[in-house]
């Protein structure tokens, strides 16, 4: 059993998003902030970096899960061309809302997890890739840059340190597409988001054709604590494959949503009702998406089921998967059909337009799913949604696509009588409402 | 103030005299330092065109073609770059929004905590349909996806600010103070 306090959850690696102030320099020095990133400088090896983050078991908190240590492993040492470290903050997958925490009350944990993570990898130049919509947060990383450029610790011979590393802000304008690390690169390069086909994938030729890596927030800003604490300390938390603690945003009709930090491994269905407070009064869940609007949606009994457990392995024993940590709740007041609408309305907004499977099939699903929806769809249109989603699967250069049809496929497979419900009576189950 | 437009068909290069005085687009002095100083940051300039445009769109309030022009002759790069970043990212205005503009998300989370009565609040409240400026030029609203503040939904972006965990007297009161002149910090 892994030890947390459901009632009264409290974070570890990023409690300083609750303390009032640490978007400050000098508050967060006076915590010991940027201790770290200077002993690292100073006497560790770049390749001893990347070997403890690797044994710390982190993985990419963006949603693809992938080994952070082993990517920053991927940079050719060879290279004569500059590295490069980017940070991925255009949060955007709806239901996610922890990166935003982190911008703006712990600003400096991201900075001097970039600090090391650009040591590790050979990187002078660094940037953080902002959504546009994220203006005041945009303020907050800013004058968190300025601050730490006034402090020495950005600049040249950081920390006192031989190491110069610079840092900006790159601010988004509204396209979910550029949190595709690819996209986003293209982005910060001026272009439209349009992702590339991989490989060759980023840490090879990324922004201006250099090594790059790109990483989420949430994964930069827990790297300071590994390098304190050791990848032993940070494995006191999790499993042994989801090893740490991670952020989950949680959102819908719940009792307490918000931002919580959980080690891996605990019981998804005590954090729902012990530490998010349960449905709302009078209400019962009906299905959850637990990583974020991409992920597949899996009903009341398979979120609460024994093997549901908050880490990568337990949530794909459930069929989906823990993707970006948004959990979404659908009580029984929700109608499937109408909330698989609006996904897929989304979905069809957000492609890019580069491959037709997407391109056309987001705005196909959208169609009939707003024709189902409003009492117009044909008996033939249940297994054309899912045709439709099928085809777009894995058929893209970007996971958009697959993000746009797996929440169809898991919506038809696991309350499909909803959608023939709509076929045959023209409006919505009784008892739940058109949101 | 006279306004004259002159149209030269043959190179369709379209310039105007504003009191009398030939007025070409163009930025503060202040911004093209910025330009600059941004351009220095990146190992190539095309990366200082969506920042210029954010500085852009401040100065200019929408992009009309002549700006996206002049944008282009500003960082020495071709037209159809600044074009297609301007259609491609949806926070760039195309046409003058008002000059508080609502960007009501929509999503998933806001939907289930009441964004479509949100939007009909407004509506009904300012008079004017979605995508539309009211008379005296001061409201706009329109639809956006996820916001990425879906734990204080529903959720509006009022020009630059987020107005979170929103309902019909908090929407009363964030408009009065608009009208006012005032920008409350939170609701």
């Amino acid at each position: 059993m892994i030890d947390f306090d459901y009632k009264n959850p409290e974070k570890i690696v990023f409690k300083n998003i609750d303390i009032p102030g640490m978007r400050y320099v000098a508050n967060y020095r006076k915590k010991g902030g940027y201790e770290t990133a200077r002993t690292v400088i100073a006497e560790w090896k770049p390749d001893d970096v990347i070997e403890e983050v690797k044994k710390s078991g982190l993985r990419g908190r963006g949603g693809a899960g992938f080994l952070t240590g082993l990517k920053w492993s991927f940079i050719p040492k060879d290279s004569p061309l500059p590295k490069y470290l980017i940070c991925n903050a255009d949060e955007s997958e709806p239901g996610t809302f922890k990166d935003r925490e982190i911008l703006r009350f712990d600003p400096h944990s991201l900075i001097e997890g970039m600090i090391i993570g650009a040591y590790a990898i050979g990187a002078h130049q660094g940037y953080i890739y902002i959504r546009g919509e994220f203006a005041q947060e945009a303020n907050v990383v800013n004058d968190a840059i300025e601050e730490a450029y006034k402090e020495g610790v950005l600049g040249k011979s950081i920390l006192k340190t031989n190491w110069d590393f610079d840092l900006h802000l790159y601010r988004g304008a509204g396209a979910y597409i550029c949190g595709e690390e690819t996209a986003l690169i293209e982005s910060l390069e001026g272009k439209r988001g349009h992702p590339r086909n991989k490989p060759p994938f980023p840490a090879v030729q990324g922004f201006n054709q250099s090594p790059t890596i790109v990483n989420n927030v949430e994964t930069l800003a827990a790297v300071p604590y590994i390098l304190k604490y050791g990848a032993q300390g940070y494995r006191k938390y999790g499993t042994e494959k989801s090893a740490g603690t991670k952020l989950f945003s949680v959102c819908g009709l719940i009792k307490k949503p918000g931002v919580y930090e959980v080690p891996m491994g605990i019981s998804f269905k005590r954090f729902l009702y012990e530490t998010c407070g349960g449905p709302l009064e009078g209400r019962e869940f009906k299905a959850i998406i637990p990583g974020g609007s991409s992920v597949p949606l899996i009903t009341r009994e398979m979120a609460e089921s024994e093997e549901c457990t908050m880490d990568y392995e337990g949530f794909q024993k459930v069929g989906t998967m823990l993707g970006s940590g948004g959990v979404i709740v659908y009580d029984n007041s929700v109608c499937i059909v109408r909330a698989l609408e609006i996904l897929s309305r989304f979905y069809a907004h957000e492609s890019c337009g580069q491959c037709t499977p997407c391109r056309e099939g987001t705005g196909w699903l959208y169609k009939v799913l707003h024709r189902i929806e409003n009492g117009l769809g044909h008996p033939d249109e249940i297994d054309l949604i899912v045709d439709i989603a099928n085809n777009i699967d894995g058929e893209t250069i970007c996971p958009l696509g697959d993000a746009a049809a797996w929440p169809v496929q898991s919506a038809v497979k696991n309350f499909r009588s909803e959608f023939e419900y709509h076929i045959t009576h023209h409006t919505c189950l009784p008892g739940t409402a058109k949101y | 103030m006279q306004w004259l437009v002159s149209v030269h068909l043959m190179s369709l290069q379209v310039s105007w005299i504003v009191e009398d005085k030939f007025v070409k687009k163009s930025f503060q002095p202040e911004t093209l330092q910025k330009i600059e100083r941004e351009k220095q940051k990146y190992p190539d300039k095309l990366s200082a065109l969506l920042p210029t445009l954010w500085w852009a769109q401040a100065e200019f309030e929408y992009f009309d073609t002549e700006t996206m022009d002049y944008i282009a002759e500003v960082l020495g790069i071709s037209k159809i770059r600044v074009y297609e970043a301007v259609t491609f990212y949806t926070m760039f205005h195309r046409k003058p929004v008002g000059k508080y503009h609502f960007q009501v998300c929509h999503n998933i989370a806001c939907s289930l905590l009441g964004a479509e009565h949100i939007i009909q609040y407004l509506q009904k409240k300012l008079k004017i349909e979605l995508d539309e400026v009211s008379k005296d030029g001061l409201f706009s609203i329109t639809r956006v996806e996820c916001l990425g503040s879906c734990g204080t939904a529903p959720v509006l972006q009022m020009n630059d600010r987020y107005y979170e965990n929103l309902n019909e007297s908090k929407i009363d009161f964030l408009i009065e103070e608009l009208i006012a002149g005032r920008i409350p910090e939170t609701l």
